[in-house]
């Protein structure tokens, strides 16, 4: 702060309230200066300094961002290449997983085959739930109650997996026994429900686990959808309730429409999320030798639980390339659902 | 009133409304019936996971012992004992990663919303950030496996645990912090220019303080979530019974980890160090909840 | 302090849109200067301009000069942050900074820039709440935040900030068009009694208030439907309101058309 530009501001201070300035001339202003603003010049350096490396900041954390997701890529790329190069089966069509690394002998398909099944599975039982809670909560349940009731299905969200996989495991499974077997028994020529490779009454089934992956994706859907029907504009709902329609009508005239993309999208990013969880599967799925049959009554490992099995033996660089080669497979395949979602929504305007 | 006797004298005339056909009310019933009832299907599950946890856990957490004492030295069939060792792991990863991913979070959102604009670079970072909302915690672990033990050949240890939660919370805080500062006026950023006040100076003092309690909440809400994570601290830390302080070395535990290890413990002993872990994990997380709400309502702009 | 303005030839353009054409017009310190025209004539960009507000809004530039005591601030040496410090704005809605109390609200570019000094901050807190005629109501309640008070206190607490930090102008952009009559009053007092230290420029959509308050008063148009905005005429208020000298100043400040 140097002195002169101190001393060029003005000097109102003495009368503060009273009549300004007026008459004061230079030579009092120099005298009475009292606020030490900060020089302006050197102010404006430092701001300029600030602002360049404030912004340099926030660019290189953008940065950052971009670098990130390629390093992944070519990370888990080039830890794959080596063991794939070695691989005696095909990776993408063979069906069993031998990650000897003196015998690499892998293929992902398998594992590929009961993620998306089970994952499937769970999203069937979880987007016709997931739309009535929304419908529910935006449509039908008092303003008052809306939100509280809102956060009890926000909180199953925040229940973390292992917890759900425990439960899966020690409580739900024993409780589906009965059902699981009835369902065998009866409705055993239709495929899904045919014997599988574990027991039924046990239930370390791909049937318990995608119950379980459902209601871990119901918060996620619900959340979304629930702020799509949110936003369906009113004269497009006030147009259908004076045409005399009932509240159904309302919802399948305007609401489903409205939101009807959202909800796909909403749906897709759950589905992302059921193919990458890791510990509910781990827990509640039964290892088996068998192949994967198509059956809701099959055990297995699915790519994450595959993974988060082996863990413990990463010792061999080789042998954990053959899993980040399966990681891989995972990460392209939510990343496909992924961006499928968002391309669902990109086209919507309203939606913003 | 005059209307209804001359109603009565009308006996034939119409009614005044139309009649709702009985198929349209019946399904407009049902609508309502099943909509109600997928809402309550989804309680079922909250209610049944809850009690399931406290009813075979909450016993165990209630006695001084189990918060202030670790497994160290204890067997499987030894009864005693708790996880202060775990809580200290979870908190400490989780904090560490906090540290971490909310200054470069909060950067990333700033550069989206107060630089970026509508630029390539903007644009490439938002589809990255995307992405990485969407990468499975296990591919998250997976890559810091093969960054920090394969590459780097540095041991498993809870920092790498951290490095990975890193990754799965930066996306949720950008997003969070990307919203709130949209809705910040921008008279608020001229009305401070005015001021001679520069750009970063703005964005630090006037900007970000705005929406400060919105982001409070919302990296409370991301650490719960990354704490009850597993699948980083699977891959990439080993199970210890003993309290380790050195999040740079040896194996570490947390509440995850304990409960998958003792999960293959097959007799009550194991059985109630699973639940009663799982009754502190739920009780730390509700904790970092309402910590959340609290401290965005300390923090909330007032008027009076 | 209180320095005049000369806008040389000044062009703006948001993009490739050009708003505004050709201003060239005089501020004489001291004094008050209204613009006025109809709606998207271009008066808030000019006063934007003046302090460099324009070109926070992405695309937006400006050819020409404005000098203030003869200085170009659109010279390359010179930092907009410095320009805005010496020339001080006042918004169409009061924009006090919600985190703050009414003290740290008025003290806000001084603290900013870097004044620590608590005493002095409260001496000039105090001059600049008296200054904007808000001392009386709220000098009891400093440490309260500044979105409790009402439109009009806020306005004047938007006031009583921007001459804390003593720019040397202070534009105001329709300052009153949010508040209700007797908020306006107090507006226009202060206005009176403002520009006896500084160069006051205001924005107004208001004719009655453009002819209360100001010495001068500048009236913009639009060149025509899709072209530029453009300063038709500038003269002292008075004579403005009782004899322009164009056609179109007489139509639009007898009500025939805006």
């Amino acid at each position: 702060m140097s002195d002169r530009s101190s001393l060029r501001r003005p000097a109102t201070t003495a009368t503060s309230g009273g009549p300004r300035g007026g008459g004061v001339t230079d030579d009092e202003q120099f005298a009475e200066a009292p606020i030490p603003s900060p020089p302006s010049q050197s102010a404006a350096k430092h701001g300029r300094l600030g602002d360049r490396v404030f912004a340099g900041f926030a660019t290189g954390a953008g940065v950052f961002m971009v670098v990130l997701i390629a390093a992944i890529g070519i990370f888990l790329l080039i830890q794959a290449i080596p063991p794939l190069a070695d691989n005696k089966a095909s990776f993408l069509f063979s069906r069993t997983w031998n990650a000897d690394p003196a015998d690499l002998n892998f293929g992902v398909l398998d594992l590929l085959l009961v993620t998306v099944f089970s994952s499937v599975f769970a999203l069937v039982i979880a987007m016709p739930v997931s739309l009535g809670i929304a419908l529910f909560l935006t449509q039908y349940a008092p303003r008052r109650a809306a939100r509280p009731l809102a956060y009890l299905v926000d909180l199953l969200a925040a229940v973390p997996s292992i917890i759900y996989g425990l439960w899966g495991l020690e409580v739900l499974a024993p409780a589906l026994s009965g059902f699981s077997v009835w369902l065998n028994e009866n409705l055993g020529w239709i495929p899904i429900f045919a014997d599988g490779n574990v027991s039924a009454q046990i239930g370390q089934t791909i049937f318990v686990a995608g119950i379980v992956l459902a209601v871990m994706l119901l918060p996620i859907i619900t959340a979304v959808s629930r702020e799509v029907f949110d936003r369906t504009p009113t004269p497009h709902l006030e147009g259908a309730i004076a045409l005399g329609a009932t509240k159904w009508e309302v919802i399948r005239t305007t609401v489903l429409p409205f939101g009807r993309p959202g909800y796909i999208s909403a749906s897709m990013l759950g589905l992302g999320r059921a193919l990458g969880e890791t510990i509910a599967l781990l827990i509640i799925l039964s290892t088996t030798t068998q192949f994967f049959g198509w059956s809701l009554f099959d055990g297995g490992d699915t790519i994450a639980s595959k993974i988060a099995r082996a863990s413990a033996e990463f010792n061999d660089p080789k042998a954990a390339g053959a899993y980040v080669a399966a990681g891989l497979v995972l990460f392209a395949l939510t990343f496909v659902v992924n961006a499928a979602a968002r391309a669902i929504v990109a086209g919507h305007k309203e939606y913003e | 009133m005059t209307t209804a006797t001359t109603d009565l004298d009308r006996p034939a005339t119409p009614p005044a409304f139309q009649e709702i056909s009985p198929g349209r009310k019946f399904r407009n019933r049902l609508a309502t019936v099943l909509v109600t009832g997928a809402f309550l299907v989804a309680m079922v599950p909250l209610v049944w996971v809850i009690w399931t946890v406290l009813a075979k856990g909450l016993h165990r957490v209630l006695n001084a012992d189990w918060w202030q004492k670790s497994f160290g030295g204890l067997t499987s069939r030894n009864p005693g004992g708790g996880v202060y060792h775990a809580i200290y792991g979870t908190l400490l990863q989780g904090l560490l990663c906090a540290v971490i991913a909310v200054p470069i979070a909060i950067m990333v959102a700033v550069y989206l919303v107060e630089y970026g604009r509508r630029s390539r670079l903007a644009k490439a970072v938002t589809f990255t950030v995307d992405i990485l909302s969407g990468v499975p915690s296990i591919v998250a672990a997976l890559f810091l496996y093969a960054l920090w033990v394969t590459t780097l050949g540095l041991p498993r240890s809870a920092f790498a645990v951290s490095l990975a939660l890193v990754l799965l919370m930066i996306p949720v805080v950008v997003r969070t912090t990307e919203e709130l500062l949209k809705i910040v006026p921008d008279e608020l950023r001229e009305a401070s220019y005015a001021l001679g006040i520069p750009k970063w100076k703005t964005i630090v003092k006037i900007v970000l303080p705005t929406a400060m309690s919105g982001i409070i909440t919302g990296v409370m809400l991301a650490l719960a979530r990354v704490m009850g994570e597993t699948a980083p601290v699977l891959v990439l830390v080993g199970y210890n019974q003993f309290i380790n302080y050195d999040p740079f070395q040896g194996n570490m535990a947390s509440l995850p980890l304990l409960m998958n290890s003792e999960r293959l413990t097959t007799n009550a002993i194991g059985e109630a160090r699973v639940w009663g872990a799982a009754v502190t994990l739920v009780l730390i997380i509700t904790v970092f909840n309402l910590l959340g709400s609290l401290l965005s309502r300390l923090t909330a702009i007032k008027t009076k | 302090m209180a320095k005049r303005i000369d806008i040389k030839d000044l062009n703006l353009f948001y993009g490739s849109f050009h708003a505004v054409d050709g201003v060239t017009l005089a501020v004489p310190p001291r004094n008050v200067t209204a613009f006025i025209g109809p709606s998207g004539c271009g008066k808030s960009t000019v006063l934007r301009s003046l302090n460099r507000m324009h070109e926070v809004i992405p695309g937006a530039r400006a050819e020409g000069q404005v000098l203030l005591d003869g200085e170009d601030i659109y010279s390359a040496a010179v930092d907009p942050v410095s320009v805005r410090r010496t020339i001080g704005m006042v918004f169409q809605r009061p924009n006090p900074f919600p985190t703050m109390s009414i003290r740290d609200n008025v003290v806000a570019g001084l603290r900013l820039a870097g004044v620590r000094d608590r005493k002095r901050l409260d001496e000039v807190a105090e001059r600049a709440l008296r200054g904007a005629n808000l001392w009386a109501e709220v000098k009891d309640r400093l440490g309260k935040p500044g979105g409790g008070l009402s439109g009009g206190q806020q306005q004047r607490l938007c006031i009583a900030r921007a001459i804390a930090v003593q720019p040397d102008v202070l534009l105001m952009d329709e300052p009153c068009s949010a508040l209700d009559p007797i908020s306006t009053l107090a507006i226009e007092d202060l206005i009176g009694e403002l520009k006896k230290d500084y160069t006051i420029v205001i924005v107004t959509h208001n004719m009655q208030q453009a002819a209360r308050v100001s010495d001068q008063t500048a009236f913009f148009n639009l060149a025509g439907v899709g072209q530029p905005g453009k300063l038709i005429e500038v003269d002292d208020t008075e004579k403005i309101f009782s004899n322009p000298s164009t056609k179109a100043t007489e139509d639009y400040i007898s009500g025939r058309f805006g």
